[in-house]
């Protein structure tokens, strides 16, 4: 196959799926149905791989598929498919087009060593410590992080900017929302990601992907047996060199002949801009050329990815002014246990497979779940934890259970998301504006959907919460809703393990179809 | 019966006969437009929510009573909560729908909906029903999702709430309509008129921890008062309200309350509740701060059954 069109088509299928990509994590409006999202997520390897080891069923078999197609082809799967290297080329590109230079690859070596080293001890970790690295070095989770934490707020920004103007002409299509930021320590590992694959790509293309990227090494390692792979007609080329400087993957070495295939994306830039025809994509002859595999002393890289473990933590989060009432609540809440999303089933199951994507954060509609700081322990940063100070779960809503690609929140049916209790409520009758102004409140049982949260009567004519702990599911609408400051009067304590509520039971009151009225 | 059933209905027994009855009201709402408030209130009970809404505003003499040629109207439902219309935590869709149907016929140059909901905005909205119905019937929704919306006025002479920030469109509009369900209330006991309120204002947290009762009062101070109170009184959530749990909590009651007196209104709805009206603290006190009657009796009331 001697296709010029290659090139062309990779960059229109790598810029569609861009395109989903960034629209799914950048659905502000929510607009984009899960089903849509979860054809788009189904390839993606890390996620797929966690799911399949959870599920064990073909529905979750993505990653087999890619691994499949990368046997049959090489790296596709990394200028296809995946969201992260698709963006560096854009990166790349631009970077190109900034200074003359950075185009200019050239062959180098590959930091074998490195390399290798990162994938294994990955494996290494995962299977003996936890879902931790993978978290760190999932491309798809980095690329979510990304959008999530930097790009959706900007596009929010636009959208109020344009909300605002179209507001004046008495247009209501667009309306204004309220952009909330995380806690400032959970950016510490998205913005490290982003300035050192930032970076790479502007200045060296794809090396992110060939010396960092778990994922980009181990399809590397299987490309080395690919069927289709970039090949070298010795007789037309003239050694011009031009191949090797237009490599993002700098792994054309054209004085030789070779294609470093476990390095080669399959970007098909150097069949394009060869002008005597002499590289192609087709399947591979038996003519094998073996490669030396040079030490690298570079450190650059090891360097960046330690700094991510020493970074400090200082922050608060800033959220949203709440009216004082008259006076402080004085009882501190007691959480013995933060709060993890519905379909996690357990808050140590959960932590195990989330690798911190962000998309359940992005697609909720409540703006409920939130990058843990350290609710679930440092390891545990950057997985979403529902924050009831913020906003409030939802009843009719079991989004994040299904968008969730890698299975750590499992999929509910609305009936049993209703009936999940991730935590318990908890009321603090000497904060409660009831007791202490002796005035009536009620906006905690107002907003319970259960009523495990109900009034009973109090002094006089003043009627005070009480709490039926089967009846709730741990929503936080009653946390949300209550105004005390700086301690609620009322809190959920999460469930480490999920638990089933009890089904709100409801009787006929004796009030009467009236035949006439009354007055 | 619905009113597409009577339509049918009326069809069978004569198309002319028909018309006549399901036109003549709009005909005589043109006619009868002097003689306007000829009542204080009026009670409606045994029709659709729509049809009901037809023959009582006609007793008003017709919306073009309130709402004048031009002027832009803002229609304030009840849409505080994701659920259906069947549970009636939300006032009726086609109430609201044929409310806006009579401010444009009345030659209102726009109809604006709204409310500061206490679900997510877009889940009450949608499955409310009332952005659907509204916007069928020419209205424009309108969120009301972000503090940007809202701007602060001073209520002169408020004991405990003497600053607000209410929805831009109510500073922006010439007639307010307050379109409440009649709904049991956990902790003030009923929600109505007065209530309703809460929606038109971003900070309902300073309400909730500043004397609740006195607040809701307080606010009814605020010189932008509706024009005129339609009580959703079709479905009534009799229990476990505002929000509701179930079918369990709703009696069909099949009635309206329109008035232009939201005190007496709130005391009219307490009666159909079976609440006593005393123990719905922010009526009485509205009625001593001057803001309408409890005192039933003293009004002009018309009262239909269909």
């Amino acid at each position: 196959m001697r296709s010029h069109s290659l090139r062309t088509i990779r960059i229109l299928f790598s810029a569609l799926v861009f395109i989903c990509f960034f629209l799914v994590f950048a659905d502000f409006r929510y607009l984009i149905p899960t089903k849509y999202i979860n054809v788009l997520l189904y390839l993606q390897f890390i996620p797929s791989a966690l799911k399949f080891y959870g599920l064990g069923t073909m529905a979750a078999g993505g990653f087999l598929i890619v691994l499949a197609l990368t046997v049959l082809t090489g790296r596709t799967y990394c200028s296809f498919l995946c969201p992260l290297g698709i963006g560096q080329d854009i990166f790349s590109r631009i970077g190109g087009k900034f200074k003359k230079k950075f185009r200019r690859y050239g062959y180098r070596k590959p930091y074998t060593i490195l390399r290798y080293s990162i994938l294994g001890l990955t494996l290494i970790f995962t299977m003996t410590w936890g879902i931790y690295v993978v978290t760190l070095l999932d491309p798809y989770s980095i690329f979510g992080r990304f959008i999530t934490y930097f790009i959706k707020p900007l596009v929010i920004w636009i959208n109020n900017f344009l909300a605002g103007i179209f507001g004046k002409f008495d247009i209501y299509t667009l309306n204004n929302i309220h952009v909330k930021g995380f806690p400032l320590v959970v950016y510490s590992i998205p913005v490290a990601f982003f300035i050192l694959v930032g970076l790479l790509s502007f200045t060296r293309g794809r090396l992110y992907c060939n010396t960092v990227c778990p994922v980009g090494t181990l399809l590397g390692l299987i490309s080395k047996v690919s069927v289709f792979r970039i090949k070298f007609d010795e007789s037309a080329c003239t050694k011009c060199g031009r191949c090797a400087v237009r490599c993002k993957s700098s792994c054309i070495d054209f004085l030789r002949t070779d294609v470093d295939v476990s390095r080669c994306v399959d970007c098909f830039n150097c069949i394009n801009i060869c002008p005597e025809g002499a590289l192609s994509y087709g399947l591979t002859g038996l003519k094998k050329k073996k490669h030396r595999t040079d030490e690298s002393r570079r450190r650059m890289v090891v360097g960046s990815v330690l700094m991510l473990f020493g970074m400090s933590s200082v922050s608060k989060a800033q959220e949203k002014p709440v009216p004082v009432p008259k006076k402080p609540s004085t009882v501190k809440e007691n959480k013995t246990s933060s709060v993890c999303p519905p379909g996690g089933i357990s808050i140590e199951k959960f932590n195990k497979v989330c690798t911190a994507c962000s998309l359940c954060i992005t697609a909720c509609p409540n703006g409920v779940l939130q990058p843990a700081f350290k609710e679930y322990g440092l390891t545990g940063m950057m997985q979403p934890v529902m924050n009831y100070h913020r906003s409030f779960c939802t009843y009719n809503c079991t989004i994040c259970t299904e968008v969730c690609p890698t299975n750590a929140l499992q999929p509910l049916l609305l009936e049993a998301k209703k009936l999940t209790q991730i935590g318990k409520t908890h009321f603090i009758k000497d904060n409660c504006i009831v007791k202490t102004e002796k005035t009536n409140c009620g906006a905690c049982s107002e907003a319970c959907p259960t009523k495990a949260v109900h009034m009973i009567p109090y002094e006089g004519n003043l009627v005070i919460p009480e709490v039926t702990e089967d009846l709730c599911i741990g929503c936080g609408h009653c946390e949300f809703a209550c105004p005390t400051v700086p301690y609620k009067a009322i809190f959920v304590d999460g469930n480490p393990v999920h638990q089933v509520a009890k089904k709100p039971e409801n009787e006929k009151s004796d009030v009467q179809t009236p035949t006439d009225f009354p007055f | 019966m619905k009113r597409r059933d009577f339509i049918k209905k009326s069809a069978g027994a004569g198309i002319v006969a028909g018309a006549a009855l399901t036109m003549g009201g709009y005909d005589n709402l043109w006619a009868s437009a002097p003689a306007a408030n000829k009542y204080d209130l009026v009670a409606i009970m045994g029709g659709e929510p729509d049809a009901m809404f037809d023959l009582a505003i006609m007793e008003l003499g017709g919306m073009g009573s309130f709402v004048k040629k031009g002027q832009k109207v803002l229609v304030k439902p009840n849409i505080g909560w994701d659920v259906i219309p069947e549970l009636a935590a939300n006032t009726n869709p086609l109430l609201v729908k044929r409310i806006i149907k009579h401010c444009f016929d009345a030659g209102a140059k726009e109809v604006y909906v709204f409310d500061h909901t206490c679900d997510n905005w877009v889940n009450c909205y949608r499955n409310s029903g009332i952005e659907k119905a509204a916007k069928s019937a020419g209205a424009k929704v309108v969120p009301a999702n972000s503090e940007k919306y809202f701007q602060s006025i001073d209520i002169p002479g408020g004991v405990k709430l003497q600053k607000a920030k209410v929805h831009e469109l109510l500073l922006d509009t010439d007639v307010l309509i307050n379109v409440p369900v009649l709904k049991n209330h956990n902790s003030t006991r009923m929600t109505c008129c007065l209530k309703n309120n809460m929606g038109v204002v971003w900070d309902r947290g300073y309400w909730h921890s500043n004397n609740l009762n006195q607040c809701i009062a307080d606010y009814a101070l605020y010189e932008r008062k509706p024009a005129l109170n339609v009580i959703d009184a079709y479905n009534v959530m009799v229990q476990h309200g505002p929000q509701g749990v179930s079918k369990e909590d709703i009696v069909q009651m099949k009635s309206q309350i329109l008035t232009t007196d939201w005190v007496a209104g709130d005391t009219a709805a307490a009666k159909l509740l079976g609440v006593d009206v005393e123990k719905i603290e922010y009526i009485p006190i509205a009625q001593k701060m001057g803001l309408g009657t409890m005192n039933l009796e003293s009004l002009n009331i018309k009262k239909i059954k269909m």
